[in-house]
């Protein structure tokens, strides 16, 4: 008895992880023998048991940093404020979903266990302590996700996006795993703990390459500069409560392993990867200022928009602080709220079952639907950065962090790509409240009224009670360092 | 004799290799697979070459999940083509352009 206590590891703090896994499994079998009639009871299962690991996440013991699986996971304060987020983000794309897919007449069970899988994907990512489990979590996340861009499986836009994201996708799992194999090679282990002390002093050029592969396929998975490309088709391809998926839950768990990453395994060797992330910053800061200018299309416009502000969250990375990682932290927070806000205002964009996509449909939506245009207008200014409204705190607290690492030229950098970004966000709201009304279009699903609801209510009131949510991102912050 | 760097340099030409075939290739989104394969491959040599090496078993350990992951990926990778075949009636790399970004 003793002999078998000590073999197995401990297992709560694997809870969360553990009641999605099984519930997946259970929601399979329900799905496999129910067949088409199980959709509706299969999406409120999926539901619940998110919100039922929220619960888990949220009530574990504020303090508790504990590895169980011989070191290879960890549960944090880090790692429980980004599961929340993703966890958020899938709840919300579930309840965004419901509407789309039975009028698109693709409502299949299948959705719900995909976003399951990714979601118990990027809960692995966001706790990953070593190289095997990061790599696992990852690949269980892009694996999911590669099928849901192509969900819509009758559609070629859908089937395209989904080969597009698999070959690429593939190519940055083969890089990262090229560097994670050279990092493991010149520092004989895969633990980041193990890691940490083996690096001293002058890494030599093996170490060096390792971390510039393993960057350039993390890079790939936030969708960062220069490994972007796949972003505006994916987010363009694939059904829109997809789009809003990949661009809200997905980056969180990115971004929440790459700061693991590179402040868990690589603190000692700051000057290597630094650069690196600050010409990722200025590059997807640039790009999705200039690039998004032209567009048309709001997914397209979108995904450009999400390549930015993966500039902007980068920059509380490379300023290498714990400050710098709170505003990392609550850039993702806020970006979350923004991005399903938005998406939400997207869905809503239908008549007849015909569904509208670029920026001149929403031309004079202020007369037509005034609260729709309010909240899409607030995300819009949010997004811009301009004050009271989250978006521009959520901008303070990274540019604030690089000065103070003095990395003044990032942020100045920061500041005037943000201007450019504004001439974007703006022209929406003044396409929205200063041109020609169309045709209204139909109510809002009750799933689209929550989430915009939910998201609208951060977005504009973060001001008055910022408290609750930079005290979380300062916990996260502080059990890194 | 063989020693390490031998297999490091032959690791880092099949990556090399399928690195060039995913962006060179223009006929066929099959070779595409076969080069993520490819590059796998490399990175299992240099998984095993640095676990003997370092006389550690956590490298093979890895290769074994590699190899996993490598087949569910290639399953799923030819579950997507065969769906974007059914709709356009071709695989080849030039026709996988309705978007252009």
């Amino acid at each position: 008895m003793t002999a078998a206590h000590s073999v197995l590891p401990t297992l709560a703090p694997l809870l969360p992880e553990l009641i999605l896994s099984v519930g997946v499994l259970v929601l399979i079998l329900y799905g496999a023998f129910r067949g088409e009639r199980s959709v509706e009871g299969v999406n409120v299962g999926a539901l619940l048991l998110l919100v039922l690991a929220f619960f888990v996440v949220v009530t574990q013991p504020a303090g508790m940093k504990v590895t169980t699986l011989s070191g290879a996971f960890i549960s944090d304060a880090f790692s429980r404020v980004m599961k929340g987020l993703v966890l958020l983000g899938s709840a919300a794309t579930i309840l965004l979903s419901r509407d789309y897919f039975q009028r698109e007449r693709i409502d299949r069970f299948e959705f719900p266990v995909l976003i399951l899988l990714c979601t118990i994907g990027m809960m692995v990512m966001a706790s990953a302590n070593d190289l095997i489990a990061l790599y696992l979590g990852l690949e269980l996340q892009s694996l999911a996700a590669y099928v849901i861009a192509a969900f819509h499986r009758d559609d070629l836009k859908s089937t395209e996006a989904g080969l597009k994201y698999f070959v690429l996708g593939a190519l940055s799992s083969g890089m990262l795993l090229y560097g994670a194999s050279l990092v493991y090679g010149f520092t004989g282990t895969v633990s980041f703990p193990g890691i940490v002390s083996a690096l001293h002093g002058d890494p030599g050029f093996g170490i060096v390459l390792g971390i510039v592969f393993v960057a350039a396929g993390v890079a790939f998975k936030m969708s960062a500069v220069p490994f972007h490309m796949w972003t505006p088709d994916v987010y363009e391809g694939s059904p829109t409560p997809v789009t809003a998926f990949f661009a809200s839950a997905p980056k969180m768990a990115a971004v929440a392993m790459t700061v693991r990453l590179f402040i868990g395994a690589f603190p000692d060797v700051t000057a290597i990867w630094q650069q690196i992330i600050i010409f990722i910053a200025i590059a997807s800061m640039a790009l999705g200022s200039f690039a998004a200018i032209g567009q048309r299309n709001i997914k397209r416009l979108m995904a450009y928009s999400s390549i930015g502000n993966i500039g902007y969250a980068l920059i509380g990375l490379a300023a290498g602080s714990e400050e710098g990682v709170r505003g990392v932290v609550i850039y993702m927070i806020i970006y979350l709220a923004m991005t399903l806000g938005a998406f939400a205002v997207i869905l809503s964009l239908r008549r007849r079952n015909e569904m509208f996509e670029t920026i001149d449909d929403l031309s004079g939506l202020s007369r037509t639907h005034p609260v729709l245009a309010f909240c899409l207008a607030a995300m819009m200014f949010s997004l811009a950065g301009i004050p009271p409204l989250a978006g521009f705190f959520a901008k303070f607290y990274v540019f604030a962090a690089a000065i103070k690492a003095g990395l003044v030229a990032l942020a100045v950098i920061g500041v005037v790509t943000s201007v450019v970004g504004a001439y974007y966000y703006l022209r929406i709201v003044k396409v929205m409240y200063f041109d020609e009304a169309r045709a209204p279009y139909e109510a809002m699903a009750p799933g689209l009224r929550i989430v915009l609801a939910i998201s609208s209510v951060v977005v504009i009131l973060f001001w008055l009670l910022p408290a609750p949510l930079v005290g979380a991102a300062g916990a996260a912050a502080k059990s890194l360092f | 004799m063989i020693g390490l760097s031998h297999y490091l340099t032959v690791a880092a030409i099949l990556f090399t290799l399928g690195v060039l075939g995913i962006f060179i290739n223009r006929k066929n989104v099959i070779v595409i697979l076969m080069s993520v394969e490819l590059i796998l491959l490399a990175v299992n040599i240099n998984l095993v070459a640095f676990s003997t090496h370092l006389n550690d078993i956590t490298g093979q350990v890895f290769a074994l999940f590699v190899l996993t992951v490598a087949a569910a990926e290639a399953a799923i990778g030819l579950a997507i083509l065969v769906v974007f075949f059914r709709n356009r009636g071709s695989i080849a790399v030039e026709d996988v352009s309705m978007m252009k970004g």
